[in-house]
């Protein structure tokens, strides 16, 4: 019982991390392909604008999802590091020179050195989602037996729906970006920006869905397991972000903006919980499950004490961090 | 070697250090290290550096001054730039806990979650505000900016509470029973306010805040020196420095707290930084020498010394390394320097304190401004990268004396570390990546200290008018 909050609460992180952080990282795909210094400029300032006093604190989601899963499942955190250390040694060099070189990208006055901190920027921002896709895609498929470094450190992440994990990560964190960007252009009065990721929201989000679609045969032949969960018992699920994600589309036609970003990010939180659903109660597939695997309910109890407590005091100061840029934001209009 | 208590099978774990090679542990080790190092640094200015920037602005509000609030907008630039490094580097620091040592955290993960749960709050607090504080400047009236940058502080230094409490533990492993191996009854109170958590985090904390003052003061101090003299550059000199004199007195106090903790707690740890073979009364005080097969060679030997240090009586009993395998033996050498050096270091500090003292004391009875000649300053200037020095040495005190150990006493790094090859191939790439990181932070806080001293936010044209996702 307690170990299924914890990982209730995990999952929560995770997709928190996903519409937050992924759409953080799909910025930065959109920045790779603004094109030129000057031709990209206008849709380089929107993007460092929207998540420039927020990336940090969506990062933290990524934290809260590590410390979750070493804290209630340590069996399994250990299995997961050290089987895929190759990807997630890479995801954490992408996390290093993302963060890092946004910063120093804002810092700095040149174009030289915009462009190459710009250039690193972007470029993490495409690979770290696609390794930490292919960890997914590895656990998904039941290959991280327990034990330390147990299964197959190369063919652990490159496998078929590892590759289907990270490509499908990479879109679906680029469409969600452009959604929520569409938005934000949108309440800017730039209707031209609003409509050029208009066209890059539709277009990522048939992408994903094409993606999600050869996925099915991908996973049919590679990972049993999962597909069985997913065309059954997650089935539901797996409905509601197609449906969602469909709806999404048709609402970014209307120019229905606000409700366009729920409908993305439905479709992107439904697909996740359905991963979950799919592969519940096994951790580890195959082998581990949530029980197994589970901390001392002393240990389970103490974390979700805290962050209960914690949530306490974050709401609130997540709501003053919103609230003061959307105030701002409106003070602005109305001076125009 | 190392197996003794943890004998047991607990299949979900297991035992890897038979598939270890010697040069991908001593890979693992020195990421780890290095990591750490580096993150330290930055760590410790994230802590420091908000508490001085509100000194400024405060400073700044109550007299209206200009160059107080100009000082506080570059101080919080330089802020936002470590901040974001500090996030980044911290978190390659959880994803390493599990990609180089996951046999310390498949066993040992949910004893010591609980520390880095609070700790994830209070970074997520810490960050919030830092968005907050950063790019509102102009929008929020004076004072409520300046509170606003309350909770950053308070976060920061309880951050470092909570991740000191963790590696505490790993030096007094506390709240669990092993049975056969597994881990039960665990009490993760217990595990994070275990008896190493009081001086460790007490010196740790105290640390960060002289390391940010000292390096920011020492900024200042070379300015200075070259004839920048004004309002502005006196008060970006005297704002860190007094806090950095004012901490380093207690810092010596509870440094001698932590090093008796030692020789309760973990004697061999105390021998090792002593430089102790062995066990006996009227033991010396060794400073500097090497390490020789019967104690320390060519060193600086008090009489009595650490006898009378430890129990204040020259007959006090001071356990040596003697008490323990060589197996188990922290490098002695590298430890007793880093010790020796990290207390050099801090009496540097204290003198240059008690001459702030002086000075201080000599304009009441003078009048004028406090008189700063150019040796003081150039000891200033020196201060701050001695007192990073001082923080390495330090941390390697703490780190390389537990060796063999990852967990004191129950888990040595053979039996933690990751068996999958290639690891060395990770160190590697992760060297690249901090040495590009490193140049890059440095070229970018040179050209921040560098740029024209406009009073404005860096953020508050660019962001303006601009929504949040």
């Amino acid at each position: 019982m307690l170990a299924d909050a914890a990982l209730t609460v995990m999952w929560v992180g995770l997709t928190c991390y996903a519409l937050f952080g992924g759409a953080d990282f799909g910025a930065g795909v959109w920045d790779l392909l603004a094109g030129g210094a000057e031709h990209g400029r206008a849709r380089r300032e929107l993007i460092e604008h929207s998540i420039g006093p927020v990336w940090e604190a969506n990062h933290v989601w990524l934290i809260f999802v590590v410390v979750m899963l070493w804290s209630a499942f340590s069996p399994v955190f250990a299995a997961v590091m050290s089987t895929l250390y190759i990807p997630l040694t890479l995801a954490a060099l992408g996390i290093i020179a993302r963060g890092a070189a946004f910063a120093f990208r804002k810092a700095s006055t040149e174009l030289w050195q915009q462009r190459l901190f710009g250039a690193c920027f972007a470029l993490s921002s495409l690979l770290t989602p696609f390794f930490l896709g292919t960890v997914a895609g590895g656990v998904a498929s039941g290959r991280v037996p327990p034990g330390l470094a147990e299964g197959d450190v190369v063919t652990g992440w490159l496998n078929p729906t590892s590759l289907l994990g990270g490509l499908l990560a990479v879109v679906t964190c680029a469409h969600l970006a452009a959604v929520y960007l569409c938005a934000d252009a949108h309440r800017e009065g730039r209707p031209e920006l609003a409509a050029a990721f208009t066209r890059d929201a539709v277009v990522s989000g048939l992408v994903a869905g094409a993606v999600a679609l050869a996925g099915i045969a991908v996973l049919n032949a590679d990972a049993p397991e999962l597909f069985h969960g997913l065309t059954h018992r997650a089935l539901p699920l797996v409905i509601t972000s197609a449906a969602a994600g469909l709806t999404g589309l048709g609402l970014l036609a209307r120019k229905r903006f606000v409700a366009a970003r729920a409908a993305a990010a439905l479709a992107v939180a439904a697909i996740l919980w359905a991963w979950g659903a799919a592969q519940y109660p096994a951790l580890l597939v195959g082998s581990t499950t949530v029980t197994e695997a589970a901390a001392s309910a002393s240990v389970l109890s103490a974390v979700l004490v805290v962050l209960g407590v914690g949530a306490v005091v974050l709401v609130p100061s997540l709501w003053l961090l919103y609230a003061t840029f959307q105030r701002g934001a409106v003070d602005q209009h109305s001076s125009r | 070697m190392t197996h003794t208590v943890l004998t047991g099978p607990w299949v979900l774990v297991g035992y890897a250090a038979d598939r270890v090679s010697e040069g991908d542990l001593a890979a693992a080790r020195a990421q780890m290290g290095f990591s750490l190092a580096w993150h330290i640094i930055v760590a410790c200015l994230g802590v420091g550096l908000p508490a001085l920037t509100l000194l400024a602005e405060w400073y700044g509000i109550r007299t209206g001054s200009p160059a107080y609030r100009l000082l506080a907008r570059r101080w919080a630039r330089a802020m936002g730039v470590l901040f974001a490094v500090g996030a980044v580097s911290g978190t390659i620091l959880s994803f390493e806990m599990g990609l180089l040592w996951p046999g310390l955290m498949g066993r040992f993960g949910q004893v010591i979650g609980l520390p880095f749960a609070l700790e994830g709050i209070a970074f997520f607090i810490e960050a919030i505000f830092l968005g907050i504080y950063l790019y509102a400047w102009d929008r929020l009236p004076p004072r409520r900016h300046l509170l606003i940058g309350l909770p950053i502080v308070i976060a920061g230094t309880a951050s470092a509470f909570f991740v000191v409490c963790a590696n505490a533990w790993m030096n007094q492993p506390r709240g669990f029973t092993l049975r056969e191996g597994e881990v039960v009854d665990v009490d993760p109170w217990a595990a994070m306010l275990n008896p190493a958590s009081p001086p460790q985090t007490v010196h740790m904390i105290l640390a960060a805040f002289m390391v940010a003052s000292f390096l920011t003061a020492a900024v200042y101090a070379v300015a200075m020196l070259r004839g920048r003299r004004d309002t502005y550059h006196r008060a970006g000199f005297f704002i860190p420095f007094t806090l950095g004199a004012i901490v380093t007195p207690f810092q010596i106090v509870v440094g001698d707290w932590a090093a008796r903790f030692l020789a309760d707690y973990q004697p061999t740890k105390l021998a090792a930084v002593e430089g102790v073979y062995r066990t006996g009364s009227h033991v010396p005080l060794t400073i500097g020498g090497v390490a020789g097969d019967n104690g320390l060679k060519y060193g600086l030997e008090i009489p009595n010394g650490l006898s009378l240090l430890i129990g204040y009586r020259p007959d006090t009993v001071v356990q040596g390394l003697d008490r323990v395998p060589p197996a188990q033996h922290p490098p002695v050498t590298g430890v007793h320097w880093a010790f020796d050096l990290m207390v050099a270091v801090g009496f540097f500090l204290l003198a240059l304190g008690v001459w702030l003292l002086w000075a201080w004391w000599r304009r009441r009875r003078t009048g004028g401004e406090l008189s700063t000649p150019r040796l003081f300053l150039a000891l200033a200037a020196i201060g701050g990268p001695a007192a990073v020095v001082a923080l390495e040495c330090g941390w390697t005190v703490t780190e390389l004396g537990r060796q063999p150990w990852i967990v004191w006493g129950l888990m040595s790094v053979r039996d933690a570390v990751n068996p999958a090859p290639g690891l060395m191939t990770g160190l590697w790439l992760v060297l690249v990546v901090y040495a590009a990181m490193t140049v890059a932070t440095v070229y970018v806080l040179r050209r921040l200290a560098r740029g024209t001293p406009v009073p404005r936010a860096p953020q508050e044209e660019d962001v303006t008018g601009y929504p949040v996702v």
